[in-house]
């Protein structure tokens, strides 16, 4: 076990010192940005273009669904939810802090990245992870 | 190029058979598809599988095993949900290519209950419930609330979709279910991801359907042409990289893509479609395909299921068999089922469900991940 909480996707980096964030990977040849570190691009097929960026903290809700049927011990209903990110990339994960009723929720709507830990979930060997969630955003 | 025909086809009534192995349940359709042309295996020179759930265990060997080891090459495929469709495309490929007059092409699956997808795997912690939902129903909710966020389409409307194909499968008696559902019934019905109510989501069922092609010599040379079915076009796609791939299967482009095709190789267009068997593993899903077919301008789905454009009777009747949804959808299976139930209208045999006056079908399968087939199907001239 160890003493800080670990990332729950590859993707969400934890600085020693800062805040923690997202990181995206984008091809400097077409400009299409990933989750997940790639050798190719599967856009445009160069090699050897790919680079990190840090994704932003601010998006907008692009599409979602309300759960209400999931596998056992995961509370339900929540808000599986698509949020497109300000400057490139597409992330998926839960929208929180917002009643999880299709009138109360808006195609649009403006929403930010926040770190939190996940859920209390623990690995086999008792680890603590750091996940990410939406919520909506008022500035 | 030869022209090639499905001479044979048949499929079993769908169900849950777990006393039965995998090759037990794909023989059966097997021959029946063999009888339904008055062939045997011994005059197959070659055999398509479609299986997922046993994707390494050579179920099409197993198959010959049930119903005589001839010694014909075997061809296994997985494609996801597309599988079905891509073992009858390779069937029909070799035929086109001269290479055989005559091939089986089987779809088989027997399928667990409860949801599909969203297991994880990987290492550290789940991520089904805290990073989103990786289910299906899921999934294909979020494919339909995007149609929502730029269409404007309703909760009611998805639901009609179930309303109609369950319906169409009272008229079924190979269909899993044989039961109305109006619409309070399937929109009160246990919202498993909203909008897909348990009603709107595909039944898991085990299950197998089985087509013989043959080329134009053979099938003549047989004196099979009464009821011979032409394949008028045979397409596999798979997904053109889009900018949420990553976290949202696009089941759209690689349709889209794919009917495109379809309808170019065919020499013939949308208006020219006389019923379709499209993927309707979701209600949700079956209002993307109306527009991605072209069935319908886009932002004019809602309106298609709303007028009963779509329903038996219709300008284009969809998913008469029942679909997925009330059907059924063993995943393996679906494709060449698919294929039957369309080659059953075009020769006029479909009973109180039959489309009249039916020339020209379409099937469409999509396997997340993604491929897409589709095929375009005419009655022998």
């Amino acid at each position: 076990m160890v003493d800080k909480p670990l990332p729950a996707v590859a993707y969400l980096k934890i600085p020693d010192a800062g805040e923690p964030y997202l990181e995206g990977h984008r091809c400097s040849n077409c400009g299409a940005t990933f989750l997940g570190a790639r050798a190719n691009c599967s856009k445009c097929g160069a090699r050897d273009h790919m680079g990190t960026i840090r994704l932003s903290n601010k998006g907008e809700l692009y599409a979602y669904c309300i759960v209400h049927r999931s596998f056992p011990g995961i509370e339900v209903p929540y808000v599986s939810a698509i949020v497109d990110l300000e400057g490139g990339g597409t992330v998926k994960g839960n929208l929180i802090n917002v009643e999880p009723d299709p009138a109360k929720i808006d195609f649009g709507m403006p929403v930010e990245v926040v770190y939190d830990d996940a859920l209390g979930r623990r690995d086999g060997d008792g680890n603590a992870y750091l996940s990410y969630f939406f919520q909506p955003r008022t500035d | 190029m030869t022209d090639a025909y499905v001479v044979g086809v048949d499929m079993i009534k769908f169900g849950r058979f777990p006393e039965k192995t995998v090759p037990q349940i794909g023989s059966e359709a097997a021959l029946l598809a063999l009888d339904d042309c008055g062939l045997t295996i011994h005059d197959m020179q070659a055999l398509y599988c479609g299986n997922l759930g046993q994707a390494s265990g050579m179920v099409g060997q197993r198959i010959l095993q049930e119903i005589g080891q001839t010694g014909i090459a075997v061809v296994n495929v997985s494609n996801a949900c597309a599988t079905g469709a891509t073992a009858f495309r390779e069937a029909w490929t070799s035929v086109k290519a001269g290479l055989y007059d005559l091939v089986l092409a089987v779809g088989v699956e027997q399928m667990g209950r409860g949801l599909l997808g969203g297991g994880g795997g990987g290492r550290g912690i789940s991520k089904e419930g805290l990073l989103g939902s990786g289910t299906m129903p899921a999934v294909f909710a979020e494919a339909g609330m995007e149609h929502s966020r730029h269409h404007g389409t309703t909760f009611e409307q998805f639901a009609k979709v179930s309303v109609k194909n369950h319906h169409h499968s009272t008229m079924n008696s190979k269909a899993m279910y044989q039961i109305e559902t109006p619409l309070d019934v399937v929109m009160n019905a246990e919202m498993i991801s909203y909008p897909n109510t348990k009603l709107m989501c595909s039944v898991n069922v085990d299950g197998s359907a089985a087509a013989v092609i043959a080329s134009e010599k053979k099938a003549r040379e047989l004196g099979l042409m009464d009821r011979a079915v032409k394949v008028r076009a045979s397409v596999l796609t798979s997904d053109p990289w889009q900018e949420r791939d990553l976290v949202m299967p696009d089941v759209n482009s690689c349709t889209r893509s794919a009917a495109a095709a379809a309808y170019e190789m065919a020499g013939l267009g949308p208006d020219d479609i006389d019923l379709v068997e499209l993927h309707d593993c979701f209600a949700t899903a079956e209002i993307l395909h109306y527009e991605n077919l072209g069935l319908c301008k886009d932002g004019e789905a809602g309106r298609l299921i709303d007028e009963g454009e779509v329903q038996l009777g219709g300008r284009v009747p969809v998913n008469v068999s029942g679909g997925l949804l009330s059907k059924g959808h063993p995943l393996g299976a679906t494709g060449i089922a698919n294929i039957y139930e369309v080659s059953t209208h075009l020769r006029g045999e479909a009973g109180k469900r039959q489309v009249e006056g039916a020339r020209i079908g379409l099937t469409h399968v999509i396997g997340l991940g993604s491929a897409c087939g589709i095929h375009i199907l005419e009655k022998a001239a």
